[in-house]
């Protein structure tokens, strides 16, 4: 059987080349792996194998022929003693359909990659359903109708906030009082009660009962296979947990801070966010990676990061960063119970703050739904994890100034409930966003983005994001102080947005 | 010297003469599969340069018998999990030749319904966990498999392939020490091909010829293997199955093979020569070691070892015909799959 030597593209835009060398003459035998021609491409000299043993019975480009069709036939090769008819097979290799690598990338690349039209004022109620091509949003005076949870390509998200909203209590529940610690902890042991796929892993966990004491008690209930201490080696432990979910485990990967997380980053966004899309549906990796998150106290750079705009970037990630200790531990239950990988970002200065937490069985909390905390109609504050306690104090503040602040909690940051933000700014028409975390690129500046694409006539100020100073975090208390946002700055930033005086 | 007398170097072993014969009717599934994947990569090769096949294709010829004699050690249930080299990986864990093509073309009908490429394959029904793009990175995670499959008591053992290139990784040596600590049913095969794209082992790696003491330090046996007699893989991964499965933690074996091709398709293989190549084609060949084999010994004809060859193009030239005719994904696909359904997902109700 005559084998038809095409020329192949050698790279990936390789269009033409130029045959080099022949490095076998018509009659020759060959054996598989031999090279018979040197072609020049675009970056290179590559040599060309060819795969069977015959004879070659015609060249059909001769040598130093330049821009050389890639896939036009450059040579037959047939076995010994076979009768070929090299002109018919050249003819018939004639690639009339075959498409050029860099042809067919073009033609299939051209509408995704041209450059989106601004979105105008102007832009007509069909932009809103157009699809994914457009990678600007249009431009919409009209809120986002109530989402279903699922992707919205018009909006370009993967994922949008789910249509459930808190659980129902009844109407003489009752509260005990619970630090965050205590409620991570119970939200953990009674998921591990519930679903023997449950286990917790990582630094300290076991027997030293958590580095911050959040796995308090959970050695002597669970024991020791399934509650695992690890040694410290983030990126090995965050692999070997992505590689249980594979398996159909539920890990909780536990952190000690997420700055050591940096080692294992490579684990929870390349192995653990994006397996369920590249495998094309399985396997999907149920894995939670949790703990504190954010500057802690005097400790310098190296452990005060806040990763949450890091991660709330990730397609295939959900992302939560809860400040009171009921909706950790509802959003916790939450996020053991998810199909996929969840990021759980807590704060160390929270975890002995107390509040109260209903005694109801079962309290599971939907991940992408903000909560209104404090309701009010001057100005719209929205915050998440400790820069809440900014917010809640900068709205006192602002109270004795005769100013109505609504501080919204977003406690889930992907999906991020835009939509309930935007239906307080159609109240206020003023937004002030508050987090320690740094100002490039942060949550306030993505909440900034989208009430700016989808609400801007209901806007009467511009958005004022109120952060971390842009800088790494410093030891002197002094100065650790002046780097981080407080209560001041948040009530400062509403009187901006208000034109008050002071602001 | 004292390195000699620990235990880990007591139990490591360099490959020794000839592995246990096979029957007649091992070698011919040996030749069957090896061929499969020969033929298939050969074929995937001529897509890539027909521009059928797109961004990186990274093809597993002259490696055959390493797969192939670990999956006829394997039990049909125990998991493996490699690198972006994974084609043959994918074949030989059961998927239909026609899917992992049509992967290749970035096709709908693919193993990953043409999301992962050449390089993210995926068979959950064969117990196969990926393609894996990130150098080193699936030896955590197939050391994590591992862990499921201790945390379950359910006897089935992981296989975790990665090259001598990750070798040097930080991370698998995170997984050599908890696999040791927690002695997990997992065989680390170090697929040596001796370069690293294109840096030779005896460069990237401190003493290159001893890859399989490698976890040494964390007292895990090793065994260096011939791997180019599929003999010689099957009987060692074997042994190392029943070290991991009889609750002695993991194995390391490292297999000595070669790959003819680049390390990927644009790939000038100015590192080594040309000479060095076709000496290990003609004489440590995988395949013709087989057919030799079987000729000599009088166990098959010329035409019968044809006939295997017939066959396999046969299914590789359906697989290829197959793949550049089958659709694209619709686009609608550009946003499925990113988040699991709760209703849907592995492992609920």
């Amino acid at each position: 059987m005559a084998d038809t030597i095409l020329m192949p593209a050698l790279s990936p835009t390789m269009e033409h080349g130029k045959l080099a060398k022949w490095l076998v003459k018509e009659g020759d035998a060959v054996s598989p792996g031999d090279v018979i021609a040197e072609i020049e491409t675009d970056k290179a000299t590559m040599e060309v194998e060819s795969d069977n043993g015959g004879v070659v019975v015609k060249l059909l480009a001769p040598e130093g022929a330049e821009n050389v069709p890639v896939n036009a036939p450059i040579a037959i090769i047939a076995e010994e003693g076979e009768d070929v008819d090299a002109d018919a097979l050249a003819r018939a290799a004639k690639p009339a359909e075959a498409p050029k690598p860099a042809e067919a990338a073009k033609t299939q690349a051209a509408p995704e990659h041209s450059m989106p039209e601004p979105a105008s004022s102007a832009a007509s109620a069909d932009d809103a359903a157009r699809p994914a091509a457009s990678f600007v949003a249009a431009a919409s005076s009209i809120s986002a109708p109530a989402s279903d949870g699922l992707a919205d390509p018009a909006l370009n998200l993967s994922i949008t906030p789910p249509p459930e909203t808190d659980p129902v209590l009844p109407p003489d529940v009752e509260y005990a009082g619970m630090t965050v610690r205590e409620a991570l902890r119970d939200a953990m042991a009674e998921e591990m009660r519930r679903d023997e796929r449950v286990f917790l892993m990582g630094e300290e966990v076991a027997q030293y009962q958590g580095a911050y004491k959040v796995s308090q008690g959970l050695l002597e209930e669970f024991g020791e296979t399934r509650v695992v201490d690890t040694p410290i080696t983030e990126y090995g432990f965050t692999g070997l947990g992505v590689g249980a979910a594979f398996a159909g485990l539920r890990p909780i990967v536990e952190f000690m801070t997420f700055n050591f997380a940096m080692q294992a980053i490579d684990h929870i966004v390349n192995s653990a966010a994006k397996t369920l899309y590249m495998s094309g549906g399985e396997p999907n990796v149920p894995i939670v990676f949790r703990g504190a998150n954010g500057a802690a106290a005097r400790v310098a750079a190296q452990h005060s990061q806040d990763y949450s705009a890091w991660y709330a970037q990730v397609p295939g990630l959900k992302v939560i960063a809860p400040h009171s200790a009921a909706d950790a531990k509802g959003l916790l239950k939450a996020a053991i119970r998810d199909p996929g990988p969840v990021v759980f970002l807590e704060n160390e200065l929270l975890y002995g703050h107390s509040f109260p937490v209903p005694k109801v069985e079962n309290y599971v909390l939907p991940i992408g739904r903000a909560r209104i905390v404090r309701a009010g109609d001057d100005v719209t504050i929205v915050s998440f994890s400790r820069g809440m306690e900014h917010a809640l104090k900068g709205a006192d503040l602002l109270a004795e100034e005769g100013v109505s602040a609504e501080v919204i909690d977003l406690r889930s940051l992907r999906p991020m409930d835009i939509p309930a933000i935007i239906e307080s700014v159609k109240k206020t028409n003023r937004l002030v966003t508050v987090e320690e975390g740094w100002p490039v690129c942060s949550i306030g500046a993505e909440i900034a983005r989208r009430v700016t694409q989808e609400a801007f006539d209901w806007l009467d100020a511009p958005v004022l994001t109120v952060t971390g100073r842009d800088v790494p975090m410093p030891y002197a208390a002094n100065l650790e102080q002046l780097a981080l946002p407080g209560p001041e700055d948040v009530a400062q930033a509403a009187r901006r947005v208000l034109y008050r005086q002071g602001g | 010297m004292a390195r000699k007398t620990t235990p880990a170097r007591k139990s490591a072993r360099k490959a020794k003469g000839a592995p246990a014969a096979f029957t007649r009717d091992e070698e011919f599934a040996a030749l069957r599969t090896m061929l499969l994947v020969r033929r298939f990569e050969e074929k995937a090769g001529q897509l890539y340069g027909m521009g059928k096949v797109g961004g990186f294709c990274h093809l597993y010829i002259g490696q055959e018998a390493v797969v192939t004699g670990m999956f006829m050690a394997r039990d049909p249930e125990d998991d493996v999990v490699t690198s972006y080299r994974c084609h043959g990986h994918t074949l030989v864990s059961g998927a239909d030749p026609k899917a992992v093509m049509a992967e290749l073309t970035g096709r709908e009908a693919g193993v990953s319904y043409g999301k992962g490429g050449s390089m993210h394959m995926f068979n959950p029904s064969g117990h196969f966990w990926g393609g894996h793009g990130i150098v080193g990175a699936q030896v955590p995670i197939g050391t994590g498999l591992a862990f499921a499959n201790r945390y379950r008591g359910n006897g089935k053992a992981a296989l975790v392939f990665f090259g001598e290139g990750a070798a040097n990784q930080g991370q698998v040596y995170e997984s050599f020490n908890m696999a040791a600590i927690w002695k997990l049913p997992v065989v680390y095969i170090i697929e040596n091909n001796r370069y690293a794209m294109g840096t030779a082992v005896t460069r990237s790696a401190a003493r290159p010829e001893e890859l399989f003491m490698r976890g040494a330090a964390f007292g895990i046996p090793g065994e260096q293997v011939d791997g180019m007699d599929v003999r010689a893989v099957k009987a060692a991964g074997e042994r190392a199955l029943a070290h991991v499965r009889a609750g002695k933690g993991p194995y390391v074996l490292e297999m000595q093979t070669y790959r003819y091709r680049g390390h990927s398709m644009s790939d000038p293989a100015k590192y080594r020569s040309r000479e060095e190549v076709q000496k290990m084609r003609q004489e440590h060949d995988p395949i013709e070691q087989v057919k030799t084999r079987l000729l000599e010994a009088g166990q098959a004809t010329p035409e019968e070892l044809k006939a295997v060859d017939a066959e396999v193009r046969k299914v590789v030239s359906e697989a290829a015909e197959f793949a550049t005719s089958t659709p694209e994904p619709p686009a609608e696909a550009l946003w499925t799959d990113i988040y699991a359904d709760e209703n849907t997902a592995r492992g609920e109700g």
